[in-house]
């Protein structure tokens, strides 16, 4: 395998880690603040669909996001209510969520389109377009060149190859999701905030005694996931892809879930995740690659389990403890 | 005289049908610690939460430093000067001591400068008070007592004149206890208000100034602690005479019952609990084993109960137990003639779910006289469990009622009479009145006295060190998994017990020669 084969795959890897990233993010708040979240399939997917169809109909992809953005966190806030306020059981909400998102998706797009469940493809300005960075070879400098874009970065230096192929030309979600990762970080270990939010997942009444509303706090890491999923979820049918296809979010809200635990509820130990398991998901479409390298036929559904195999070696405790914050998936009564 | 630090007038709280607060008022003047006692379920922890905003009166006043305070929640309860050191910490576990202390009470949105404070505030409260703590050790590498002393410098960080402590030394050794009061009291002399709530006579004679007592949700006293007695206090919170003794004579052994040779305990979490131990009790005595929660009795008494696997040998009347695999199973260890009352009664004792006279057959639900061919004879076990509801003085005397909805003496009770009234030869029994009242505590001493003067073996498990003394007529220490000592309950005392549950085999310097009978005279822990 080459070096720009190598720079391809891994150009796609960051390209399906992101919605994994985000995902992953999302409900790195959620289960901080010791609200589970199953749902983040669902939450995504609605997003993907209302963002699509906003666009469709504005012709903005940031419109787009604003109204995907908006659906996930009406989830998320159906979520809130049953887990928070009204302590319910949240692996059952989660997955009510996760329903009601991929049939309402399909019923809605059907009802608005008629295309079969679908969104009509996206065009220009209402999808998230690869952004190229300065001296990066793109697009425009095929075009000036008159020669194909593939023959340009095939003929630079490894240097330009690499910034060119792998680090330029993305969307901006993909360089927005990159950011979050510092900012949780940052978030969660730097500001009161944060410390009030790891403290409402490890133990509530602590927060409560001092004074602090486990309430608003839950609410405020499970709205963070709702923008999360969203910006995922519109990534996904703007970016990623031009437009909504039925169930399009294939189970990468278990995916990030996955990617969750392995990365021990940790922002920086989850982008390494989420690259990890893109690398599969990118590995998965070019089986080939493996077989010219390992000299052996994989198949593909291997790869595609491999998430939940390493989930489930990581929670066998295997490669570490992954302890998950102490208080989760309990609503919290106040007692004495 | 000064204003009071804290004046409650008329308090009242209802919970549906329970009044768990009546009408109550009391005045607490600074710089004194005061007492609260009383029996579970006496309005004692209501009233605290009323007062650090946790609960909502009903009706009544609440007045600070003679200033009338509103108090919905804990936030107005701090900026009132109210701290409140929890029965059960309220701690994160995994933070570390600075963490935990400005959570909540932090100087802005960023941690820094926050983190930078507080050191400087905990290095001068360390000085003042005596409250040495590592602050950046992570909470769940401390002892219990270091927890105990993160609350009291959470509640200081945050100004607190009053301070409350709910059942501070339950979960300390005396030595870890001695030093709290001595904090107490350098707070108290830096004018500090106290309130300590207790179910120990002997704390409340000790160190308080004034003691208030409930009874059923009112506040049935409040008096000077220096004229009073425990007798009178334990009068005032059960409402009539309470023996403070257990009445038993010198125990007379027999034959060796129960033989432990070299046991080894690992927990789930491949962490050794028992480290090897020797134990014999014989007929007609009763062994206590003293120690701190969590230094490896629980344990033992799960080997024995036959729900947790050990290695080493263990004779029950000269015949070898299994102590894993087939035949090491509670169902087992009762045809070989033992009986367990577990330590934790709601989980291990009962179903909570299930009605009183079907909880009186758990266990022994196999056994021949209450089947009826091929179903089980439940009019029969029903009229049993009336009358063994009645022999045992169970209240409400109802078998239909659920296990949940009686009282923890009462729940005790239940287990009791199931367990003794099957004639065992050994009883193992755990915690046998943790969150029992004075009351039922009584009774329960009681009954596991006539078993012992039957002539059966006993092995009582507790960490109140007062039962031990009390019930005992042998007491075996454990720490970290050993037994650090031996003693005749009769020829030791609580000093001894301390030492030798601290770990610290040398006791010399205290072991009391002549105590003869003045340690089955100790008070009996009232509640939980």
């Amino acid at each position: 395998m080459d070096f720009l084969t190598l720079l391809q795959v891994l150009d796609t890897s960051v390209r399906l880690a992101t919605p994994l990233l985000l995902a992953c993010l999302a409900g790195l708040y959620s289960e901080r603040s010791g609200v589970v979240d199953i749902g983040l399939e669902g939450k995504m997917l609605a997003a993907a669909f209302f963002s699509a169809a906003v666009a469709f109909y504005s012709g903005n992809a940031w419109v787009g996001l604003l109204a995907g953005v908006g659906a996930s966190v009406a989830l998320a806030v159906i979520h809130g209510l049953a887990s928070v306020t009204f302590r319910g059981n949240q692996l059952i909400s989660g997955v009510a969520i996760n329903f009601l998102a991929a049939g309402m998706t399909v019923l809605v797009a059907q009802s608005w389109f008629r295309q079969g469940g679908r969104t009509p493809p996206l065009e220009g300005d209402a999808r998230f377009n690869p952004i190229e960075l300065p001296f990066a070879i793109g697009p425009s400098d095929a075009t000036a060149a008159d020669r194909p874009l593939s023959q340009l970065i095939a003929e630079a230096g490894p240097l330009q190859q690499f910034y060119s192929e792998l680090i330029s030309g993305h969307s901006s979600l993909v360089y927005l999701a990159l950011l979050t990762v510092p900012a949780t970080w940052w978030l969660l270990f730097r500001t009161r905030f944060g410390l009030r939010l790891r403290a409402v997942g490890e133990n509530p009444a602590a927060v409560d005694t001092a004074g602090v509303s486990v309430v608003w706090l839950r609410y405020a890491a499970v709205l963070l996931c709702g923008v999360l999923c969203g910006v995922a979820g519109a990534y996904l049918s703007s970016a990623l892809q031009a437009g909504f296809v039925k169930d399009m979010t294939a189970g990468r809200g278990f995916i990030a879930l996955a990617a969750l635990i392995f990365a021990k509820w940790r922002p920086v130990y989850a982008l390494w995740a989420c690259l990890l398991f893109g690398l599969f998901q990118a590995l998965e479409l070019r089986p080939d690659i493996i077989e010219n390298v390992i000299g052996l036929k994989v198949q593909v559904q291997l790869l595609g389990a491999l998430p939940y195999i390493l989930t489930v070696v990581i929670l066998a405790g295997f490669v570490g403890k992954a302890i998950p914050p102490k208080a989760s998936a309990e609503p919290y009564i106040k007692e004495r | 005289m000064t204003a009071p630090a804290i004046e409650l007038k008329g308090i009242s709280k209802a919970f549906g049908p329970v009044q768990a607060n009546k009408d109550i008022s009391i005045s607490v003047q600074p710089g004194t610690i005061h007492g609260i006692i009383g029996e579970n379920g006496a309005g004692k922890s209501t009233l605290m939460s009323i007062l650090y905003g946790f609960y909502k009166a009903d009706a009544g006043e609440i007045f600070i430093k003679g200033q009338k305070t509103l108090i919905p929640d804990s936030q107005a309860a701090i900026r009132a000067g109210i701290g409140m050191v929890f029965q059960h910490f309220k701690l994160v576990e995994n933070f570390t001591v600075l963490e935990n202390i400005i959570l909540g009470a932090e100087h802005g949105a960023m941690l820094n400068s926050s983190l930078g404070n507080a050191r400087k505030e905990l290095k001068h409260l360390a000085e003042e008070y005596g409250l040495n703590v590592n602050p950046d050790e992570v909470i769940e590498n401390l002892s219990v007592g270091h927890q105990q002393r993160v609350e009291i410098l959470k509640a200081l960080y945050r100004k607190a004149e009053i301070l409350i402590l709910d059942e501070p030394t339950g979960v300390l050794t005396p030595a870890e206890a001695d030093q709290l009061f001595r904090i107490l009291d350098r707070l108290r002399e830096e004018g500090k208000t106290i309130i300590l709530i207790t179910h120990k006579l002997r704390e409340i004679m000790e160190y308080t100034d004034t003691v208030s007592v409930m009874r059923r949700g009112e506040m049935t006293a409040t008096v000077k602690t220096a004229e009073t007695s425990p007798e009178h206090l334990a009068e005032l919170m059960v409402g009539r005479k309470v023996l403070l003794r257990v009445d038993k004579t010198p125990s007379e052994p027999g034959a060796t019952v129960l033989d432990i040779k070299g046991l080894r305990v690992v927990d789930e979490a491949g962490v050794e609990r028992v480290k090897g131990i020797d134990l014999t009790v014989r007929a007609g005595e009763i062994v206590g084993i003293a120690g701190v929660a969590g230094n490896g009795q629980s344990e033992l008494l799960e080997v024995l109960g036959g729900f947790a696997d050990g290695t080493g040998t263990i004779t029950m009347n000269g015949e070898s137990l299994p102590l894993s695999g087939h035949g090491a199973d509670g169902q087992a260890r009762r045809a070989a003639g033992i009986s367990h009352v577990p330590e934790d009664r709601q989980r291990e004792g009962l179903i909570m779910e299930f009605a009183a006279w079907e909880n009186t057959v758990f266990g022994y639900h196999h056994s021949p006289e209450i089947q009826n061919g091929l179903l089980m004879d439940n009019k029969g076990i029903y009229t049993e469990a009336e009358a063994k509801m009645q022999r045992f003085d169970v209240r409400p005397p109802d078998p239909k009622l659920a296990a949940k909805n009686f009282s923890g003496g009462n729940q005790q009770k239940i287990v009791l009479a199931r367990e003794i009234e099957r004639n065992p030869d050994l009883l193992l029994i755990g915690q046998p009145t943790r969150g029992v009242d004075i009351g039922a505590i009584e009774f329960i001493h009681q009954q596991v006295v006539n078993l012992r003067d039957q002539g059966k073996a006993i092995l009582l498990v507790s960490v109140e060190l007062e039962e031990i003394l009390s019930l005992a007529d042998r007491v075996v220490v454990m720490f970290d998994g050993h037994i650090t000592g031996e003693r005749d309950a009769a020829h030791t005392n609580e000093k001894e017990l301390g030492l030798l549950m601290a770990g610290i085999t040398d006791t010399s310097a205290v072991a009391n020669g002549n105590g003869g009978n003045e340690n089955s005279t100790q008070e009996v822990p009232a509640d939980g």
